[in-house]
């Protein structure tokens, strides 16, 4: 069947046939496509090994999960809406973009596949989302341009706004989509003023509108329109696929493969060096990340994926309070240093240390490996493992903040960071009060049992954390439980040292408990902190089951073993705060929400900012002694936050979030107003 | 610059609790730790710091037994070139003059052009680095802060005076001086630090390598001898001031006195 | 007994507080002894003359080379001029420590540093009490004083006799002092930048906690420093507030102070800021609760409201 008009592959302009427009625009594409890549990739070649290649089942599910289905999108609901649109219209695009690249050439191709009833419903459905992206790409221009939101703006220190890029990629995706519908929409308006078959248009699409439009056009004008039309998209394409990698647009091609190599196992820490074991790590030359090139490849692709769109920052409590780090940065100015330094023209630039460079080291320390960032990137990005790394780096080179230093060598030398005798760690079970209502087994004294509570440090040498400590023995005993604690053979967990970056120490700390708690013979392990419960969960090995305290109480109230009272109607107003390595890191959400809800009377509300959204109190272990440059402590925001949220009380299941609680509520004035309380204690009282 | 840094091996007080031990004999050593004093390691990465700058070597030493190797070592991670053990029986229970006398032997054989120590050190009594200085005749400053090296012959130093003020000179070289705490942020040292330089070799002297005269050091020769540690009674808890708000100012003001809190 | 001299440290024309603690020293020392004064420095009679009213004789070296106490010039003069077997005394502060230790070893004497307390003298052994470990614990040492000795005192330690009945006289011996030369040059005194002040240095410090409630009642604790010639620090909450700048903090995360008496006012006396307190100094505590852990780790407490206390007691102080 003769077509309507002739066809870019057999026309010809000037005499010159228009088909070797069709084959040189995607060859000289290709080929500068591919040389920017190759430059790109390069750096990659000098980076650390990093293992991501196992667990392909876990691995697909993620992939269909955060990047076909969008996932973490709508967590910001209308840019994640807007991007699916965009997404999916991509998705749906690219087979037709293919095509026409092809038909170019051979007028009458077809990608494989699409012959039949498949090619008819696929050419309803590219119409509808070639107009369902213009549409996107109209609503996203007006956020970019008009509404500006607050997470897109970039701070003078870190570089200069990207909008006009933003705009500008808009501005190509609607050439695309345009010049392609009317391509489309020339011919079939043809094949009408011709009275022969031709394509039908999803009605009310873009091709569809364009093809009304055009109707009275006459038959020269469409021929023109189509062949231009074509060779518009043509140059488009091929100068969109080239514009990607060069700025945060690279991540329409890196992402698949940043979510398919994602991390899988939250709460962990990468090794040292992958392939290095810990017994091994005494003969590294070198420890952690100094220079760009000691990133591991994927976090080089990380830096490659981010998309610049503000969302991790945005919730990064350490950004809130204004301390001098943006996560969002941490990634693009590695991705500017990548670029300036594997430039596509000219030679590799001389590698540059990065602390000093491009990072200082208090926008390092301020980290306090929540993970909010991480939860957030719909990239699935990671921050805390190169936190980490740099860290060590900056560890290995003697680079430590004084105020890290003394808990540092106390721990080393003592095993807790204040450097108190070991002999007194387990002094809180020995007070004349609570022994008289509650016996505790010492380890260190000969005695075993079935259950280790693992107390760790500051739960065992704070006067105030020591009262958790006490409800949480208390409350074992009452849900009769048979367990001992280490006492001065326990050590600090290190889960802080080794996120601060003292690799060595951690190792030491971890050695010395897991050598202790095996000879302990316990068969399960307790802790009512986060941060050990994830130390011992996920950094050390070999170890008999952890459990949190709150899943224990959870347990004892299902089985009846312990019943609580009900609470003192009084007006209480409970809210429950997520510690970090209890939500984030580790899923438990509900648990301890249950337990709090088993109290009859409870009355508890949310805060906007919970679950895996929740906000950190201020960071524990180490990070108690570091001094961050900040306008405000974040546990003063949180309790702000519970505060709106019309609760008097706020519920936590870490020490750490209880010491950064009540000094919140002391500096902020409300004492007598709010007060914070563990779990744990809560639930003692109410036994 | 060829430079000297002395240090000794003292018990982390920062939170051990230092006990008399029953007969008053010494202080109670069962749960106490070890560090290099820290006006030592302040003194130590001033050297450092100095090294890089100039070049030249960084060589620490210290007096006393086996176990005072390990700051040696943990001095040597910093940064530290050589350290130097004087190790010897008759070393022990030398007062600050014995001590001095030590170090000295062993300066005499090397040629330094900068000796430093700690501004003070466990027993608080900040003397070895001047008696030091005197005994060798080379010029000294005390508690210096700040360091700044003019040439080959002269450094200018700042001692920290009272009320925060710095006290400039100039000094020539060699010289000694005893370094007050905050004229640097040392940096840090991990275990893994430590193990880089376990391997290095660190020379142990007597006092016959150093042909120092027995009798001229150890508690023998002390002029100045300790004879007991005690507690100066203190009650447990406050002692809570009741009575009148008056009653308790007149109270309180006699004992601010007596303590040196009001002149 | 061997004679006894007392270094009188001076500035601008006025004796140290320092000169009549010493006088005090050395009579508990030696009740007997006649004890002479030394005064070094250039133009110094006025010094001499205050020196007198507390000492029975008092030594002038007056010379430009000393314009500016160096103590290695100072030790030279002394060297010179001190005879065989003589008791030196200083204070302890930035000075005493410069000249004491090297001066012991010109004159080839024993050495004391940081003297707290004076037990007695048998024969040519002097018993005296000083502080190891920051002050953790005390001890008796001997001094054996037959070659004499150079003794620096803690400052406070010795009450001072404001009597002055002394009448004593005034020797010039500058003619004694020799070749001051030095190899260390005194060059300047750089100034502490005003409001500058190191509280890791502060023999005095009435520190303010949460109990202050407000940044404007921040004034009445300022005041009673100013009466008690102490200086400010706070715990975190106060510079988290930003009311006072971070150089005051005491704490784990703040500065190390080690005073000798430090005024916890409004503090409750968590670890983290009683981390921050070194030395064993005498502590204070006026905190409202009396359940507050403040009272189980000062010596002295009070319970009452700071805001009201405070202003009482400046008033007190300031007589």
């Amino acid at each position: 069947m003769e077509p309507a008009l002739i066809s870019p592959a057999k026309a010809s302009l000037l005499g010159i046939p228009t088909v070797i427009f069709s084959v040189l625009i995607p060859v000289i594409g290709v080929a500068l496509f591919t040389y920017i890549m190759a430059k790109r990739v390069a750096p990659l070649a000098f980076a650390n090994p990093d293992f991501r290649f196992n667990r392909i089942r876990e691995r697909a599910y993620r992939l269909l999960k955060y990047w076909l289905a969008q996932w973490k999108h709508p967590r910001y609901r209308t840019a994640g809406i807007v991007h699916i649109m965009l997404f999916a219209g991509f998705i749906i695009l690219s087979v037709r973009s293919a095509s026409l690249v092809i038909i170019g050439i051979s007028e009458d191709f077809v990608m494989p596949g699409f012959g039949g009833s498949l090619g008819h419903i696929y050419n309803i459905l590219k119409d509808y989302a070639a107009t369902v992206v213009l549409v996107a790409c109209v609503i996203a221009a007006y956020r970019r341009i008009v509404v500006k939101p607050k997470r897109y703006a970039v701070p003078e220190k870190y570089g200069k706004d990207h909008t006009s890029e933003a705009v500008f990629v808009l501005c190509m995706i609607c050439g695309l989509i345009i010049s392609e519908s009317l391509f489309e929409a020339s011919l079939a308006a043809a094949a009408v003023q011709k009275g022969v078959h031709a394509e039908c248009l999803a009605p009310l699409s873009l091709a569809w509108i364009f093809r009304v439009s055009l109707s009275p056009v006459s038959l020269k004008t469409l021929q023109v329109l189509h062949v231009v039309c074509y060779y518009i998209h043509d140059l488009i394409f091929f100068s969109f696929l080239c514009f990607l990698p060069l700025g945060k647009h690279f991540h329409v091609i890196t992402s698949i493969f940043n979510v398919w190599f994602m991390k899988l196992d939250k709460g962990t820490v990468k090794p040292v060096k992958w392939g290095v074991e810990d017994d091994q790590l005494d003969d590294l030359e070198s420890f952690g990340v100094k220079k760009f090139e000691d990133f591991t490849w994927k976090h080089m692709l990380d830096f490659y994926s981010c998309a610049d769109c503000g969302r991790c920052s945005d919730q990064c409590p350490a950004n809130a309070v204004g301390r001098p780090l943006s996560p969002r940065f941490i990634t693009i100015k590695a991705r500017d240093y990548a670029f300036s330094h594997y430039p596509l023209k000219g030679n590799f630039k001389a590698e540059e240390p990065l602390i000093g460079g491009i990072y200082t080291e208090d926008e390092i320390w301020s980290c306090t490996t929540c993970g909010a960032c991480e939860e957030e990137c719909p990239l699935t990005i990671e921050y805390i493992d190169k936190m980490v790394d740099i860290r060590r780096g900056m560890v290995d080179e003697g680079n430590v903040p004084q105020s890290l230093q003394k808990p540092l060598s106390a721990l080393e030398k003592r095993g807790n960071p204040w450097g108190k005798m070991e002999k007194k760690r387990s002094a809180w079970a020995a007070d004349k009060e609570f022994k008289k209502e509650c016996s505790v087994k010492l380890v260190e004294k000969g005695d075993t049992a079935e259950t280790l509570f693992f107390v760790d440090s500051i739960s065992s040498y704070d006067d105030r954390i020591q009262e958790i400590t006490k409800s949480a023995a208390k409350v074992l005993t009452a849900a009769g439980t048979d367990f001992a604690v280490l006492g001065k053979l326990e050590k600090d967990s290190g889960h802080e040292v080794r996120r601060f970056g003292e690799e060595m120490l951690f190792q030491t700390l971890k050695e010395e408990n897991t050598e202790n708690i095996k000879e302990s013979g316990a068969k399960r392990i307790v802790t009512a902190d986060p941060h050990t419960y994830n130390a011992l969960k996920k950094d050390y090995k070999n170890l008999p089951p952890v459990y949190h305290i709150s899943e224990y109480i959870a347990e004892a109230v299902k089985s009846g073993k312990i019943s609580l009272k009900s609470g003192d109607g009084n007006g209480k107003v409970y809210t429950y705060h997520d510690p970090c390595y209890l939500g984030r890191h580790n899923g438990m959400y509900d648990i301890p929400r249950d337990v709090l809800d088993a109290i009859p009377g409870m009355k508890r509300v949310e805060m906007t900012k919970s679950r895996d959204r929740s906000f950190c109190c201020g960071g524990g272990g180490l990070m108690l002694f570091y001094e961050p440059v900040e306008e405000q402590r974040m546990g003063q925001l949180r309790v702000e936050m519970a505060k709106e949220a019309g609760a008097n009380v706020i519920v936590t299941t870490c020490p750490f979030c209880m010491v950064n609680m009540e000094d919140a509520i002391k500096t902020s004035g409300l004492e007598g107003e709010m007060e914070a309380i563990d779990l744990v204690e809560l639930i003692q009282r109410h036994l | 610059m060829n430079i000297l840094v002395c240090v000794k091996r003292v018990p982390d007080t920062s939170e051990n609790e230092i006990e008399v031990n029953s007969s008053g004999s010494d202080i109670e050593r069962d749960d106490l730790v070890y560090s290099v004093n820290e006006w030592d390691n302040y003194a130590v990465e001033e050297a450092i710091q100095i090294r890089d700058k100039v070049g030249g070597k960084v060589t620490v030493i210290t007096v006393g037994d086996d176990e005072s190797e390990e700051i040696l070592r943990r001095e040597m991670a910093m940064g530290a070139d050589e350290g130097i053990l004087l190790s010897d029986d008759a070393f022990e229970g030398s007062d600050g003059k014995g001590l001095a006398t030590i170090l000295k032997a062993e300066i005499e054989k090397g040629s330094y052009d900068l000796i430093m120590t700690g501004a003070q050190a466990d027993g608080g009594a900040a003397q070895v680095g001047g008696m030091l200085a005197a005994m060798l005749d080379m010029p000294y400053a005390s508690l210096v802060n700040k360091i700044e090296v003019l040439d080959d012959s002269k450094i200018k130093v700042g001692r920290e005076i009272e009320g925060g003020n710095q006290e400039m000179n100039e000094i020539d070289l060699p010289c000694v001086l005893s370094i007050q705490t905050g004229i640097n942020e040392p940096r840090y040292v991990g275990i893994r630090g430590i193990r880089k330089v376990a391997s290095l070799d660190i020379p142990v002297h007597g006092a016959g390598d150093l042909s120092i005269d027995a009798a001229s050091v150890g508690e023998a020769a002390a002029k100045v001898k300790r004879l007991d540690y005690f507690v100066p009674d203190m009650g447990e808890g406050a002692e809570i001031l009741e009575g009148s708000t008056e009653e308790i100012i007149e109270k309180l003001i006699e004992m601010l006195k007596a303590k040196g809190g009001l002149k | 007994m061997a004679q006894i001299f007392a270094y009188i440290i001076h500035k601008d024309g006025v004796a140290d507080d320092s000169a009549l603690e010493l006088a005090v020293a050395a009579q508990a020392i030696d009740p007997s002894a006649s004890v002479t004064a030394i005064v070094c420095g250039s133009g110094i009679d006025a010094v001499c003359t205050e020196a007198a009213a507390s000492y029975k004789e008092v030594w002038k070296i007056d010379s430009a080379d000393l314009a500016y106490p160096n103590a290695e010039v100072v030790r030279k003069a002394l060297v010179n001029i001190l005879p065989k077997g003589a008791v030196i005394l200083l204070p302890h502060n930035t000075f005493g420590m410069d000249l004491g230790p090297g001066l012991s070893v010109k004159l080839d004497t024993a050495y004391v540093a940081d003297v707290v307390g004076v037990e007695g003298t048998d024969g040519n052994n002097l018993k005296l009490i000083r502080q190891e470990y920051s002050g953790m614990v005390s001890t008796h040492v001997n001094a054996d004083i037959s070659g004499g000795a150079v003794i620096t005192i803690r400052g406070g330690a010795f009450q001072p006799d404001e009597s002055k009945g002394a009448g004593g006289s005034v020797t010039d011996k500058s003619g004694d002092a020799g070749d001051l030369g030095s190899k260390r040059r005194f060059l300047e005194v750089v100034e502490a930048e005003v409001g500058d002040v190191d509280i890791t240095k502060s023999e005095v410090l009435v520190s303010v906690g949460r109990g202050i409630e407000d940044q404007d009642n921040l004034e009445i604790v300022e005041e009673l420093a100013k009466a008690m010639g102490a200086d400010v620090s706070c715990s975190r909450p106060i510079v988290d507030a930003k009311w006072l700048e971070k150089s005051r903090q005491v704490g784990t995360s703040g500065q190390t102070v080690s005073p000798k008496v430090y005024l916890a006012c409004g503090i409750s006396g968590s670890f983290q800021h009683m981390g921050g307190i070194k030395g064993a100094p005498f502590i204070v505590a006026i905190n409202k609760n009396p359940k507050s852990p403040i009272f189980q780790l000062a010596d002295v407490g009070i319970v009452a409201d700071i805001l009201e206390f405070l202003p009482e007691l400046t008033e007190a102080v300031e007589g």
